[in-house]
């Protein structure tokens, strides 16, 4: 018994109170939401409410296992963020044409996932920041060329890459954040600046579609997602805007200006990287990556928007508040 | 609970649910299509040795000891411990096969081996029958072997004929793919793939063997272009 709260204590004693507060305010949110989705019910029972109560239920499931996460040691957050790598990366390479030459080459693929959180794992960000842009990029196509297959061999490496990149590299930036010394960020640490930018992505991608849903009439990218208007994203980007520069101070370092910055680009790169997606699913003429979230489809579904504000946010914060590691010339 | 029923479950629960809903992953069309109880007969396309743990995955666990694979006792019974673990933990019924088709590491094949329609002797369908009259689950892969990774090979005619002598039992027609991606024949790597199941509606039985299974075929190719299958080239 004693070992359990122990256990339990320290988990307990990793959770600063903003980043407890945060998550609180989580669940009040889909609370409220819960009860919207309970009461539109009621109101309209001739509509068709699965799809939103699906979505909601996946919310409420989503939210669960991320605050367990956060809360739980900083190990077992690491593991959390691995395998949602790995679950992306197994979604991307199902999806896309694979060739039954590179089946080792995506072993090896699948090999990075581990590395590269052993990396964040020990906080050694110059390993981090190129184990996958310099040597997994490297490796894997000599790996290909070592079994000989060509035909079909640009599009394969290119492909998978590109795979690693936007599943493995880009989330595992999520990862790095929250491993970051407590002392760049007095408010909540590493957790608050993962609540920061998580939070604020997925925010950005309802209040869009939202305000879509409101006032949307001129489309902006009708060749990719005939679903986004102009007015959704300005909607969105304003309002993300607004909650960045309130949410700052409360969770990060981050100045009223830099907050502005941030929202800025976690608002547009959300919409980006909603987009790409998008536009690989058209090229591959499926409508959801996947069915592992009910109500959202696949998890790159899911974490597209993330893809594109983790790394942005994660560089802005190095940028303005990172550890002087870069100054070579000043000495 | 027998040790052997106790077996299978921590086998089903420890090795085969993981490995199939974590390593792989599951994009399950038409569920409730799937049988809930026997007697059935469960019918797949073959590609992989995976195929039996995801059908075995997507049938309710507790019709778990009254699901039977008929497998191929040449293979599955060629040592002592595969054949226990096939017959015990796996709970397979095996079916001798004439050598039509070789396993690629056998020694060259007799000058009789010209791929000839393996009809299952008669003895053999008793196995099969009587699980069926118990009112167990029963799961046959009509193509034979894995053959090339997914792609549908001709279906041999012993599904017929157990039809025809049990033709009120439905025929449910599962189409699977990715296994051959994930770990085809041949090979002893497994890579990490999503698996698309498509579920069809029962066969009916109509009286004749060969349109039964030109019918099967049909519905197997059917379900097979419902879903958007990512090229393996």
């Amino acid at each position: 018994m004693t070992g359990w709260s122990t256990r339990l204590a320290w988990a307990a004693e990793q959770v600063s109170p903003v980043v407890a507060w945060a998550l609180a305010a989580i669940f009040a949110i889909l609370l409220a939401a819960t009860a919207a989705v309970w009461a539109l019910g009621r109101l309209r029972p001739e509509a068709d409410w699965t799809e939103l109560r699906q979505r909601v239920r996946t919310w409420w499931i989503m939210a669960a296992v991320f605050a367990l996460a956060m809360v739980l040691s900083r190990r077992v957050s690491l593991v959390f963020f691995a395998f949602v790598s790995f679950l992306a990366l197994k979604e991307y390479l199902s999806l896309i044409p694979t060739r039954r030459a590179d089946r080792s080459v995506l072993l090896w693929a699948y090999l990075a996932i581990p590395l590269q959180y052993l990396w964040i794992d020990m906080r050694w960000y110059g390993m981090f920041i190129v184990f996958i842009p310099v040597y997994a990029f490297l490796l894997l196509p000599m790996r290909m060329v070592l079994i000989g297959e060509t035909e079909g061999f640009l599009r394969a490496a290119g492909t998978l890459h590109w795979g690693l990149m936007a599943t493995v590299f880009s989330v595992s930036h999520v990862a790095f954040l929250l491993v970051l010394p407590s002392d760049l960020n007095p408010h909540g640490g590493g957790p608050g600046l993962v609540l920061f930018l998580v939070f604020l992505t997925q925010f950005n991608d309802v209040a869009q579609y939202l305000w879509g849903r409101s006032l949307g009439r001129h489309k902006v990218i009708p060749k990719v997602s005939p679903g986004k208007t102009v007015e959704g994203l300005l909607g969105g980007l304003l309002t993300t805007l607004l909650l960045a520069w309130l949410l700052a101070p409360w969770l990060t370092p981050l100045t009223g200006g830099e907050a502005l910055v941030a929202g800025v680009v976690i608002g547009l790169g959300g919409f980006i990287g909603d987009v790409v997606i998008s536009a690989l699913k058209r090229d591959l003429g499926i409508k959801d990556s996947g069915t592992l979230l009910p109500g959202h489809g696949g998890i790159l579904d899911r974490i597209d928007s993330l893809s594109y504000t983790a790394p942005l946010f994660f560089h802005l914060f190095w940028y303005l508040h990172g550890p002087l590691v870069t100054r070579l010339w000043d000495r | 609970m027998t040790h052997y029923e106790l077996l299978q479950r921590l086998f089903f629960w420890l090795v085969v649910r993981p490995v199939v809903l974590v390593g792989l992953g599951l994009n399950v069309r038409h569920r409730e299509r799937l049988p809930a109880a026997g007697p059935a007969i469960v019918v797949a396309n073959h590609n992989s040795h995976l195929d039996t743990m995801v059908l075995m995955t997507l049938l309710p666990s507790h019709l778990l000891p009254r699901v039977h694979p008929v497998a191929a006792a040449d293979y599955f019974l060629r040592n002592r411990l595969l054949a226990w673990f096939a017959l015990r933990i796996v709970g397979i019924i095996p079916i001798e096969r004439r050598p039509a088709v070789a396993p690629p590491a056998a020694a060259p094949a007799e000058p009789s081996a010209a791929p000839t329609p393996g009809a299952p002797r008669p003895d053999v369908l008793a196995a099969v029958a009587a699980a069926l009259e118990r009112g167990d689950v029963v799961i046959l892969f009509p193509e034979g072997s894995r053959g090339e990774p997914e792609r549908l090979a001709e279906l041999k005619s012993g599904v017929a004929r157990l039809v025809e002598r049990f033709p009120a039992v439905p025929v449910i027609p599962i189409f699977l793919h990715g296994l051959g991606k994930a770990l085809p024949r041949g090979s002893a790597l497994p890579v990490p793939f999503f698996c698309d199941v498509f579920v069809g509606e029962p066969v009916p039985w109509r009286g004749d063997r060969k349109i039964y299974v030109e019918e099967l075929r049909g519905r197997m190719q059917e379900l097979a272009a419902e879903g958007h299958l990512a090229e393996w080239l």
